[in-house]
């Protein structure tokens, strides 16, 4: 008996043609913009460039710049301290919001509560981040309501132009892609789950901490991932909060392809970052992997 | 269960609604106030920074090319989400998780590398900058958002539907043309409205392959550079978080729409 | 020609390591309501679909009145499907569903306001034609669909278990209705179903499947009575499975010995399947077998046993009765009739046998 009749074989291939006819337009379209230049960017890592001339070439002194050199190594080191610190405190401070809307709203109002949470997020991100520097400004929202009711005597410094601006900035930015994720992975747990477990004997804690948090982890990693790899490469925040002392490797990268000029080190750069993004994700995927198993 | 019986819990949500709200409700308090520096106290009530909007040519221009960016952009990444999302949904074929997700990339994609890349060859190609090279851009990044809202259309359609077209004497195409189109046409409505506000809204991409030209982003970021202009910033502001709350309201109607329609549960929220 | 309005010539279809239909022949008469039963993953589904149209047999001829259907798509098909869902399309109205597949017929708008009009009235939707579809009953979607392949008159109709989402009420009542349409209308109706009872009720031919394979296609009576393989018998109805063995073979009969029974002649159409090996069992049904409450004229066939179980289900009782010789309890029901007692366990009970109800299995 053959594996694959002939007839089974023509109709899989009529199939697949469908498919692929289908698909071919953004795949087109994703391998001229997006595969091309990116590959562009990584042979590009490998050349030279002196002043104005890019010269084509194989070298790795870009790479050893980029990992040896004080400047870059402070700002990858800080962006990565950032894009963490900034995923922790997002993801932590998402989790009850989810958990809230999940289990303690009606049903029926779920929709409306989710729209809520999702309306700041459709303003532009440029005010955004702009009005989180009057917030938090010397002459700011906060500075001044704190020094009304007398909690302070003296607006505070610390909170514009250094990386706390940047982390408090970028984990409301970055809220929804948290809640969401979340939330959803909270209403796909089957309730009576719950009360099988209070059936069992577990108290409403460690209910939560046997059944609720292991089923929330799949959304809990999708969060931590959506958040953490475009924080790495953001580069409004930095620039418009960040000061001198917050800013980030995305910085970086910018000035090197358009001020300096050196798109070989630009590119290293680029492809250094994501290369360690990609390799926390993975790692950081595979610690979680016992939790992401058997589910959807 | 109620939110009463967890008064911390509760509480939390709410401060934390106060910390996602604290900068949009800054928005038009300041729109409104009566000074040219973005401090407290307020200084009173006045239109003057929304009829000096009026007056300003370059933010016309800005404005004028960022519509054209946004809806060219949305045409072409709603045409391109249709394909990708109905050819995943409906058929199986080779390298089909890898075809996916290259299209779906630019979604976890910091949008400087998208854009450093895009510029880069660009460059190379000799291709000047300008507003199509801003669109290339922002299709790419709008693509994956209307591949997610158009395939969870696609999937709550249900297959027999459209075998009973093909049944009853339709041709693929009028099928697809009169059973197909109309049922995930809230998905394609708010497919659309979500990339118009996407590509409105995008600065870094638009920073750095729009050459000469300028959009609505590109210019609100020249300003941050001249206190004076603020205020005038803020009106523009304003205006736009009422327009882009018009515009979610609208994609939110049709998306329930077309639950109620295919007689799909509402999982809530867009994404 | 016959009166064949579909043949079945040998339909293979395979997907991946599953066989979903293995070689599958059949004729289906003009005009018959005819029966797809069997369990699920049987092939009972892809045979109704590859009938339609939506899948393509790997190997295999399937012709529908004539006609070679190799070539031929869905749309081009004599043939329209009730689905299981209904597949009511909810952006239209319930007579724009109706009128779906005129469309392509170049009607006259009053001609096509006639016919579904006409339609509607036919399924007892009358009316209803300005409707939204998402406003119907489970019921009435089942009747719009029912409706909407018949306006095209169609020379099959595939109904893909139709029944299923509807409750027992609903169900018998469409149950008879369904059979009212099919034969006012004279079209050959094609019936996919797992419930063997309503197979039974509606069908006047029925093949039931196991595996990808066809084991059998006989009218409800014959099936019930004579099915041709022990896994037909256990899968129609319930049947009682006694070990015997074959004694002699004289002419045109065997003579079996019956575990607790004894000897009971049965003719060679008693055993379809043969006697080789000498040793098989026989499908005994449960009402075929009686109780005698004394009064009784005794046949030549009774044997004593005792009451090991009963189920009382108010019109029937249910008797586990365990008989000398036999491991085995019995099952035999009992139709309750005026004045008739209800033994209790551990009585004896004296049960009158009918061997030419017997089927002999190898």
């Amino acid at each position: 008996m053959a594996d694959t009749s002939a007839g089974e074989r023509a109709s899989r291939r009529r199939e697949a043609v469908r498919g692929f006819s289908l698909v071919s337009p953004p795949l087109l379209y994703a391998l001229l913009l997006l595969a091309a230049p990116l590959s562009a960017v990584v042979v590009i890592s490998f050349w030279t460039q002196d002043y104005l001339t890019l010269t084509p070439g194989f070298t790795l002194d870009n790479y050893e710049q980029a990992l040896t050199r004080p400047v870059f190594q402070t700002l990858l080191s800080r962006s990565l301290g950032v894009a963490l610190l900034v995923t922790a405190v997002t993801v932590v401070l998402a989790f009850p919001v989810a958990y809230y809307v999940s289990f303690h709203v009606r049903p029926e109002r779920k929709a409306l509560w989710i729209f809520l949470i999702t309306i700041p997020f459709w303003t532009s991100y440029l005010l955004r981040v702009f009005l989180w520097r009057v917030i938090l400004g010397y002459n700011g929202v906060l500075n001044t309501g704190l020094l009304g009711i007398g909690v302070i005597d003296e607006p505070l410094t610390f909170l514009l132009y250094n990386v706390n601006a940047v982390i408090i900035t970028l984990a409301h930015a970055w809220a929804p892609f948290a809640i969401l994720p979340i939330f959803v992975a909270l209403e796909k747990i089957d309730r009576s789950l719950l009360e099988a477990s209070h059936d069992l004997g577990e108290s409403r804690v460690r209910t939560f901490l046997r059944v609720t948090l292991p089923l929330a982890m799949p959304g809990v990693v999708a969060a931590v991932l959506i958040v953490f790899i475009p924080t790495i490469g953001d580069y409004v925040t930095p620039s418009l909060v960040g000061g001198s002392s917050g800013q980030l490797i995305a910085n970086m990268i910018q000035v090197q392809f358009l001020r300096l000029n050196n798109a070989p080190l630009g590119a290293a750069l680029a492809v250094t970052t994501m290369l360690i993004v990609g390799a926390m994700s993975v790692l950081f995927l595979l610690f979680t992997r016992r939790y992401l198993r058997g589910q959807q | 269960m109620s939110g009463a019986r967890i008064p911390w819990l509760y509480a939390f949500v709410l401060g934390y609604l106060i910390f996602l709200y604290a900068p949009i409700v800054l928005l038009p308090l300041f729109a409104f106030n009566n000074s040219t520096t973005i401090a407290f106290p307020l200084q009173g009530f006045t239109f003057r920074w929304f009829t000096e909007l009026t007056r300003v040519p370059a933010l016309h221009e800005a404005v004028k090319n960022s519509l054209f960016v946004a809806v060219v952009t949305a045409i072409s990444a709603t045409i391109l989400g249709i394909c990708a999302a109905r050819a995943s949904t409906r058929y199986r074929f080779p390298v089909q998780g890898g075809i996916m997700g290259l299209i779906m990339l630019p979604l976890v994609l910091p949008e400087i590398i998208v854009a450093m890349s895009l510029l880069v060859v660009l460059l190379r190609l000799g291709i000047n900058l300008g507003l199509w090279t801003v669109i290339l851009g922002h299709v790419l990044i709008c693509t994956p958002f209307c591949v997610a809202i158009l395939s969870s259309a696609f999937r709550n359609l249900d297959r027999s539907l459209e075998e009973a077209a093909f049944d009853l004497g339709e041709s693929r195409w009028s099928t697809f043309r009169l059973i197909t189109l109309p049922l995930v046409l809230p998905g394609v409505i708010s497919s659309l409205l979500i990339s118009f506000t996407i590509s409105l809204d995008e600065f870094i991409i638009a920073f750095f392959l729009s050459g000469a030209e300028t959009t609505l982003p590109v210019y609100i970021f020249s300003q941050f550079r001249f206190p004076a202009r603020l205020p005038v910033v803020m009106a523009l502001g304003t205006i736009l978080l009422v327009l882009s709350l018009l515009l979610l309201s609208v994609a939110e109607y049709f998306r329930r729409r077309g639950l109620r329609q295919t007689g799909a549960g509402d999982s809530g929220g867009f994404l | 020609m016959s009166d064949t309005i579909i043949s079945l010539r040998s339909i293979s279809k395979r997907y991946g390591a599953v066989l979903a239909l293995d070689d599958v022949s059949a004729e289906i008469v003009r005009g018959e309501f005819f029966s797809l039963l069997g369990p699920s993953g049987c092939g009972k589904t892809t045979l109704l679909r590859a009938i339609a149209g939506f899948e393509e047999p790997d190997a295999g001829v399937l012709q529908i009145d004539g006609q070679n259907m190799a070539e031929v798509p869905a749309n081009r098909r004599p043939t329209n499907m009730v689905f299981q869902s209904y597949a009511i399309f909810p952006h239209l109205s319930v007579g724009e569903n109706v009128a779906f597949g005129l469309r392509r017929r170049g009607l006259s708008r009053a001609e096509t306001a006639r016919k579904v009009g006409a339609a509607l009235e036919m399924v007892g939707l009358a009316g209803l034609e300005a409707r939204a579809s998402h406003a119907l009953s489970g019921g009435q979607r089942q009747r719009g669909a029912l409706a909407r392949a018949l306006i095209l008159e169609p020379k099959v109709l595939l109904l893909d278990e139709p029944l299923s989402a509807l409750d027992k009420k609903m169900r018998n009542q469409m149950q008879e209705e369904l059979r009212r349409l099919q034969r006012h209308g004279g079209i050959t109706f094609i019936l996919r179903t797992h419930d063997q009872e309503e197979a039974l009720i509606m069908s006047d031919r029925i093949a039931v499947m196991f595996d990808g394979r066809i084991a059998q296609i006989a009218t409800p009576q014959t099936l019930y009575r004579r099915p041709s393989t022990r896994r037909v018998a256990d899968f129609i109805g319930s049947m009682n499975f006694v070990p015997a063995r074959v004694v002699s073979e004289q002419g045109a009969a065997y003579e079996l010995e019956v575990t607790g029974f004894g000897r009971a002649p049965i003719s060679h159409e008693q055993a379809p399947e043969g006697v080789s090996g000498r040793n098989g069992v026989v499908g005994i049904r449960p009402e075929t077998l009686t109780i005698l409450f004394g009064a009784e004229a005794a046949g030549p066939h009774v044997v004593t046993g005792v009451v090991d179980d009963l189920v009382y289900y108010g019109d029937m009782t249910y008797y586990d009765v365990r008989l000398p010789g036999h491991e085995e309890a019995l099952r035999i029901s009992m139709r309750n009739t005026a004045g008739r007692r209800v033994l209790e366990r551990g009585a004896e009970a004296r049960v009158a046998w009918s061997p030419e109800t017997f089927v002999y299995f190898p």
